[in-house]
């Protein structure tokens, strides 16, 4: 029987800052939930610098191109009459009524079809341009990873990231969606679309400060979230302090460790090697699960 | 002389070493253009001189007063922002791209564009030069306008002050806010480090710099954490005509002196990490990097 669309979770692994670990947690916790056979497909949102992938043996299963419309301006009907360059919020049609030049900065175009409304005298039609692909991955036969990845060049991941998440259409029970960093535009995409996120810092003032910015951005949403803080004993408390004052759940300290860091250099996934680690991140999860239910949360929820 | 220092991947110590940089001796201009996640004000704590609003787009907002619910609105939507609700036109704040398309379609009037204003740029003095960075608001569209901006006031604070060296510390990833960062720069430093992802992320920020008249160099920072990596960096790099300028060992005195709020040239600059990050100023500085 196919499950109901509520019954999907999607949990979210994010921090402000780059670098703190986001990817090991989230290609961990996929592979974790994976040995405990629960129903798990991880989608790689940094389309920015998508690197999941990496740690895996998967098949390529599907590509599918992500496009935008661009104008096309034809010179022998426009009469130069300039609207379409007033509707452009985006500065991306370039016109010089005198000399008869006409121009769309395709790079500066974010497909929002105001020129094409605009225009009174249908001299403009629109065509796909290429702004990345999401790609869907196999472990042992089944489809599992999702990724997004913009053409370099291309100026915004929004578009691609959103392609991807609608791509997940409840094919398994759970998501992690690995996000991309910071706490603009991408990083709201992802968590907006998710039920629940894992912010992952480090106990040093950069990470807290970048910490602080994400929670102002997910409490205006009003996500529930959780905090992982990776290289603990490598700072100062400050950040430990945070969470208390804030009472945010610290769902797991993880600590540095010079060999993790060796083995994930080297592309391994922690969890295939330490049963501990696994367990850990197997509790992580167990535990928003049990406190958070899904986006429906209508589900009786067990242990309470 | 703008100097940019990027990476493609978070996390590899672009901002360290750009504080490291810009205390070594001369004075210099420090701009911030992680504008998504400022972060080195925190080191240098430096005065505000000048503030400035950065308007981040607008969002449409519905008067309900005048909103007779013909949704002529939602159809142009492209951004899937605009739903019906019980016969409600409702907007959703954080799909809205700003394109005042709907405010333009609505027969009634009924939609106003409201600028996102809460950005910020400010400018000032540290104790090395002058400082530049730019606040992006939590959840604000990064198109990397305010990276412009923090730009353009650099420069201008340079010919100001006749201070001719520019920092420029970057943005992770590849999209806008980095190519608005790296968009005519003079040179461009790509930090890297010793795994499977900044080996990715470092070939990715390569292909974007390609597209610019720019030598760029590369450091692969926290080198001794992985020797065989740091290898395979360098093979990668000889192999495709990329300058390595140098490599830094990781050393947990860099978050030590992150905490004491000072780079790690100012911390101790008998480290070898410290000695590292000036040969490779020196190389960075005096090398030809035109194509």
């Amino acid at each position: 029987m196919n499950q109901p669309v509520s019954d999907m979770i999607k949990i979210a692994v994010a921090s402000g800052k780059g670098g703190t670990g986001k990817t090991f947690i989230s290609t961990n916790i996929f592979y974790t939930l994976l040995r405990y056979n629960y129903s798990t497909i991880l989608v790689d949102c940094d389309a920015e610098a998508p690197n999941a992938v990496a740690f895996f043996e998967t098949k390529e299963t599907s590509k599918n191109e992500v496009t935008q419309h661009v104008p096309v301006i034809n010179t022998e009907i426009c009469t130069f009459c300039g609207k379409c360059h007033e509707y452009c919020n985006y500065n991306a049609i370039f016109i010089l009524p005198p000399m008869k030049i006409i121009n769309v900065i395709e790079d500066l175009c974010h497909d929002c079809g105001a020129c094409s409304v605009a225009c009174k005298v249908g001299a403009i039609t629109e065509k796909p341009v290429s702004l990345g692909q999401v790609t869907t991955y196999s472990l042992k036969g089944v489809p599992s990873i999702i990724e997004a990845r913009i053409n370099v060049g291309v100026m915004s991941p929004v578009p691609v990231i959103k392609a991807a998440i609608k791509q997940i259409d409840n094919q398994s029970d759970i998501a992690i969606l690995d996000s991309p960093p910071g706490t603009s535009c991408p990083f709201v995409q992802t968590a907006a679309a998710s039920d629940y996120v894992v912010l992952v810092t480090e106990p040093t003032p950069f990470g807290l400060s970048d910490l602080k910015q994400s929670v102002e951005t997910l409490r205006t949403i009003k996500k529930p979230f959780g905090v992982i803080i990776n290289r603990a004993g490598l700072g100062n408390d400050r950040v430990f302090e945070y969470l208390t004052r804030e009472k945010i759940p610290l769902l797991l300290e993880i600590p540095f460790n010079k060999e993790i860091a060796v083995l994930y250099s080297n592309g391994k996934l922690i969890s295939e090697s330490n049963e501990i680690f696994s367990q850990q991140l197997f509790s992580v999860y167990k535990n928003i699960t049990d406190n958070h239910g899904n986006s429906s949360n209508q589900r009786q929820r067990g242990n309470r | 002389m703008e100097i940019a220092v990027i990476s493609g991947k978070g996390g590899t110590g672009k901002s360290s070493i750009s504080a490291a940089f810009a205390t070594l001796n001369t004075e210099v201009i420090l701009a911030d253009c992680d504008v998504d996640a400022a972060n080195l004000y925190l080191l240098f704590n430096p005065s505000s001189e000048e503030e400035e609003i950065y308007t981040a787009g607008h969002k449409a907002v519905i008067d309900y007063s005048k909103c007779t619910s013909c949704q002529i609105c939602s159809d142009y939507c492209r951004f899937d922002a605009i739903s019906v609700q019980n016969d409600k036109v409702i907007i959703s704040e954080l799909s809205c791209d700003g394109c005042f398309l709907c405010s333009r379609v609505c027969p009634e009037n009924a939609i106003e564009m409201v600028p996102n204003n809460k950005s910020r740029m400010y400018s000032g003095s540290f104790r090395n030069g002058k400082m530049v960075y730019g606040r992006l608001a939590p959840g604000e569209e990064n198109s990397g306008k305010l990276v412009n901006m923090v730009r353009s006031r650099a420069k201008s604070v340079s010919e100001e002050t006749g201070i001719e060296i520019i920092i420029l510390d970057g943005p992770p990833g590849i999209g806008c806010p980095v190519i608005s960062t790296i968009t005519g720069v003079d040179k461009v430093v790509i930090v890297t480090e010793p795994t499977i992802s900044g080996l990715h992320d470092m070939q990715r920020a390569l292909e974007i710099v390609k597209k610019f008249a720019i030598i760029p160099s590369v450091i692969i920072n926290k080198a001794d954490l992985n020797t065989s990596m740091t290898d395979q960096i360098k093979k990668w790099c000889e192999e495709s005509g990329v300058k390595v300028n140098g490599e830094l060992p990781f050393d947990a005195k860099v978050v030590e002196a992150m905490i004491s709020g000072e780079s790690i040239i100012e911390h101790d600059p008998d480290l070898a990490i410290s000695k590292g990050i000036l040969k490779i100023w020196n190389k960075v500085f005096y090398q030809d990097n035109f194509q």
